[in-house]
Order: C-alpha cells, then structure tokens, then sequence
C-alpha cells in the first residue's frame, strides 16, 4: 500500500525519489545472488574434494568408484587421443544428432496428435487403449526390436528417443487441449469463430503451455533413448564409449563421458529455457512484482 | 457467418429478441431429467435493455445459452430480429462473469479479435480497436497482457472487445458480479453511456437488484425450480441517468426497489428452502 503511494507519487513529479527505494532493491538483490553463487561453488568442491580424499585414502576403492583427478585425466585423454571408435567430436557429434532428430520427431508427432486427440472426443476415445497399451510396453524392449529391425546406425537410436520424447508431448498436448477455458471458446465462438478459427485462436495456443513446459523433460529423454539404444548395440555414440568403459571396469571414463552428456542437456535445457521465456512470454511472473495499478 | 460486417443492419439499431415456450431440459448424472428452465416467454424490444433478477440456479445463465445459439432448447424458441436462433447468430456479443480474455494476447490484441474474426484486415482492425481502447479509457495500456491489470481494467477490455462489432445484441451473464462496489458503480456508468451510443438490445443477468433498477428499462423476476419468468418490472426512471451511483439515492428508485424486492425475496426465500431440504 506505502509503496504504491511512494511510486505514484514518484510519477507525478518525474523526478527520482524513487531512486532510493530502487536502489535498496538492487542492493538487496545483489547481497542475495552474492550468497547464491558462493554456495553453489561450494556444494561441488565439498562433493568433489572429499571424493578425492576418500579414494586417495583408500576408504572408498577407486577401482569401483573412481576418483576426480582419473575422471579429469580421462577428459584430458579423450578429447586428445579419441576412443576406439573415433574422435570424441564424432562420437558426440552422433549422439547428439540421434538424440535431436529423435527430439524433434517425437515432439511433432506428439503435438500433432495431441492436438488431434485432443480436440476429437471419438477419435481419442477409438484410439486411447492402444495408445495406452503401447505406453505401457517397457521401451528398453522397444529399442532391442529397433536395433534388430534397423541395424546398428542412427536410425533406431533416433526412433527409441522419438519414441520417449512422443509419449511426454503426446500426453502433454492432449492434456493441454482438454485443459482450455470454456469461456474463452464460448466468447470466440459467440463472435463467430469457425472451428479452425477456435483451434488456432484459442486451443492450441492454450495448449502451448503445455506443450513447452514438457519440452525440457522431453530432451532429457531424448539423449536417454539415444544413449540406451546405443548400450544396446552401436558403431558410434557416447553410449558405446560408456559399455567398452564398463566392459574395461574403467569408471575414470564412465564418469567422463557423464559429464559430458550432462553438458550437453545443460546446454540445450539453456536454449529451451530461451525458446519458452520468447513463446511464454505474457505470463506472469512466478512471484509477482508489485505493480500499483 | 456470410456477413463480413457483423451487424448489417448498421449501429444504432438493436434487434428485437423473442423468446416463447423456451424449455431446457438436461440429464443429471444420475441420468434422470431435470427441468432447468420451463416455459420462459418474453420479448426484448430493439435497443431495449432487460434485466433478470433471480436466485442462483434459477436457470438464467441457461436462458442466455439458448438466446445466445451457443446451447440448442428442448423446446421452444427464440428469435433475433425475425429469425430463429438456430446456432450462433451473427452480430449477438456476449459478456461473462469470469474474465474471458486471452492471458497470451495483449490488450490490443484482446480487443482486435472480433473484427479478425470477421474478416477484417489487421490494420484497420487495430485502428479500431485502438479507438475503443481510447473509448473504454484504455489508452496507453495496448501493450500490457491481461494478468497486468487490476479486475476494472480487465472488465472495460472485455467491454470493449464485446462492442467493438457494435452487436445487435449484447448478453451479459453477471459481467460485475466480481468487482467491488465502486469499481461495479463506475463500470455501470460506462456500460450505459456505451449503450446510449450503441443501442443495442440488452438481456442483462444479474443477481444485484440494485445493479438491475439501476441499469435496465425492465426488469424480469425469474423464479426457480424449474426457472421461469414471474414478473415484469417496468422501471420509468428516466434517461440518461447519469451516475449509477447518484440515482441509488433518489426516492422513486427505492420505490421501484422495495416494490420488486418484496416479490423476489419470496422467491429467494423458497429457492433457498428448497436447496437447504435437498442437502
Ligand atoms: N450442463 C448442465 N447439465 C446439467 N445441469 C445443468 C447444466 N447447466 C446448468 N444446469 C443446472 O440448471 C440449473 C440452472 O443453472 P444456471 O442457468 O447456471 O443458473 P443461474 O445462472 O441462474 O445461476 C442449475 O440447477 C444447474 O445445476
Ligand atoms: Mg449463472
């Protein structure tokens, strides 16, 4: 309430005293992410730090469980000396396309038929014990059959991470469909909304929300599929590098090639997160900033 | 739909609604019928403005629906201007109780999607919508997305993008039923200031009896179980009446008040009897 009259007040005189209270703001602010950022540093160099100090002391067994300075070493020698299979860019380089390819063909074949799905009470209704029967079939078998059918290229790994990523967006979209306001598709259809014209004014950018919030999820079951598909059979792929590891009891590259998945859903969680702030952009914010009306 | 204007009878023209026999009937889940509304009858002359009072679940949303072409009757009819409603009818706008604006558009493009819809091109749509905006007293704010204004803003946008077709009829399901007393007083004024300019014809449902003495040219005391037209108030206060808020005091509106309050508290009364023995 004080803060509202101190701001409109502010306004009508198009000076700055509002300055001050801005600037205690950013102060706050600042103390804020200041402490953030030295605990984050922290909760790495304590995990990391006594992991070393364990092993190297010998109450944890490096042999089983590896030790930093390996896993860095292992870093070091993959990126300089490759792997059996190729450099380390080609590796990543194919995983991460099996997994983008699979990404981006699950997520339009599950908004499409969200959407579809979703808008079609009959369809949805001939068609949801099969899609359930099919989302109930453990997918690691799913990969072994594509694997068999497809060969050792990309293409299964493609298809396990499409079929991951579907059946999130796939759920998603439907969901989002059945979510809209019914006096939101009242009030178009009072002023004369077609039924596309009520699909793409109202359905399915109500779906959207739905739709994005699953995308970071959906990549992350991406690169599992991808990953998974190649454990279970492969000429190249981060995947493959990880089963010769295993099969070698080397957890110094096991742990290595972890990291580097790891960066690698880091980075694309970033552009997604990009991606929706753009496509969300008129929601509000999580916890509101006073607006004096 | 073949119309690219929305009211080819030009402004300033409301259209006549006629509603006989009207009759909605649904299946509760038990799967018995139920009787929502029977034998409504009565006719909103053009560019009348009709209020319904009644206790809630007496059916008058269930009215609208039928008057509106969104839901079809069980029997009886209603016609618009001479002509059956028979799905939605061009030229009607509609205003809910809820807010329903588009949170992913902004005011602008709240405002705009009436005349989108109907064909018309982006940039006239937006001069238009920007003159309503400018209308409703929304100028400056095209920008800003409905979750960043307060419930009054979000209610003249809504006005704003139900008139901006200059509907031959306008249907309001209780549009202030959410706002607080002076923001409801303030937006009353502006709606009949509107309607001057406008004239179309108004079927305005309300629960507020004050809100309806102040607002229409005739109000209707619905009854429930099942709902159905019980009186009719013709309300002589004269026109313009300027401040909503004003005229609240003058004796004749309190006259007319205690007049229609005496049947609708009976009605009240039974509606809440009946909902307390069904419980
Ligand atoms: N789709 C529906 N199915 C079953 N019953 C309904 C439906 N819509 C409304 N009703 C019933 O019809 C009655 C009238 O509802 P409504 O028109 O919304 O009342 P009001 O708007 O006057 O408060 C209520 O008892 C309500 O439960
Ligand atoms: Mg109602």
């Amino acid at each position: 309430m004080s803060t509202a009259i101190v701001g409109s007040a502010a306004f009508a005189e198009a000076g700055d005293p509002g300055a001050a209270l801005r600037e205690a703001a950013r102060r706050a602010r600042r103390r804020r992410t200041g402490l953030l950022w030295l605990c984050r540093v922290l909760v790495p160099v304590v995990v990391l730090g006594s992991w070393q100090w364990l092993t190297e002391i010998g109450v944890v067994d490096k042999f089983f469980f590896g030790q930093p300075s390996g896993v860095w070493q292992s870093l070091v020698d993959l990126f300089t000396q490759g792997t059996a299979f190729g450099s380390i860019w080609t590796n990543l380089g194919v995983t991460v396309t099996e997994a983008v390819y699979g990404f981006l063909l699950g997520m339009a074949s599950g908004i499409v038929l969200g959407l579809l799905l979703g808008q079609n009470r009959f369809l949805s209704d001939v068609l949801s014990p099969y899609i359930k029967l099919l989302n109930s079939i453990p997918r690691i078998i799913l990969g072994s059959i594509f694997i068999v059918a497809f060969g050792l290229g990309t293409f299964p790994k493609m298809l396990l991470a499409a079929v991951l990523v579907f059946f999130i967006v796939f759920f998603n979209a439907f969901q989002g469909v059945r979510e809209v306001d019914p006096n939101l598709v009242a009030n178009v259809k009072v002023l004369g909304a077609s039924p596309m014209q009520v699909a793409r004014h109202v359905t399915i950018p109500s779906a959207l929300t739905w739709i994005i919030a699953s995308l970071h999820t959906a990549f992350g079951f991406a690169i599992i599929g991808a990953l998974v598909a190649e454990v279970l059979g492969a000429q190249h792929g981060i995947g493959l590098i990880i089963t010769q590891a295993q099969g070698q009891f080397d957890m110094d590259t096991v742990f290595a090639s972890m990291l580097l998945v790891g960066v690698v859903t880091l980075i694309a969680e970033f552009v997604l997160s990009l991606v929706e702030r753009r496509l969300l952009s008129w929601r509000p914010p999580s916890r509101s900033e006073s607006q004096p009306t | 739909m073949a119309e690219t204007t929305p009211n080819p009878t030009g402004p300033g023209t409301g259209a006549r609604i006629e509603i006989t026999g009207l009759t909605k009937r649904f299946l509760t889940p038990k799967g018995e019928p139920f009787t929502a509304i029977q034998d409504v009858t009565f006719t909103v002359q053009p560019g009348e403005f009709v209020a319904i009072v009644g206790p809630t679940g007496c059916g008058k949303s269930t009215t609208l629906g039928q008057v509106s072409g969104l839901d079809r009757p069980s029997a009886g009819s209603v016609t618009v201007g001479g002509r059956p409603v028979d799905g939605v009818t061009a030229g009607v706008s509609f205003m809910f109780q809820a807010d329903a604006l588009f949170p992913w558009k902004t005011v602008l493009g709240n405002v705009m999607i009436g005349p989108s819809l109907h064909g018309m091109s982006k940039r006239s749509a937006v001069e238009l919508a920007r003159a309503w905006l400018r209308r409703v007293g929304l100028a400056g704010f095209e920008d800003r997305y409905p979750h960043q204004l307060s419930g009054g803003m979000r209610k003249r946008v809504s006005m704003a993008a139900a008139l901006i077709n200059e509907p031959r009829i306008l249907l309001m399901d209780e549009p202030f039923g959410a706002l607080d007393v002076q923001t409801k007083a303030i937006m009353q004024t502006e709606l009949l200031s509107l309607w001057d300019q406008l004239r179309p014809s108004v079927l305005f449902i309300t629960h507020d009896l004050d809100e309806a003495v102040a607002l229409a040219d005739r109000v209707l005391i619905m009854t429930s179980g099942p709902g159905t037209i019980k009186r009719s108030f013709a309300i002589d206060l004269p026109r313009p009446r300027g401040e909503v808020q004003e005229i609240r005091h003058e004796a004749h509106f309190l006259e007319l008040e205690n007049e229609i309050w005496a049947t609708l508290k009976d009605e009240v009364e039974r509606a809440y009897a009946q909902t307390a023995s069904a419980a």
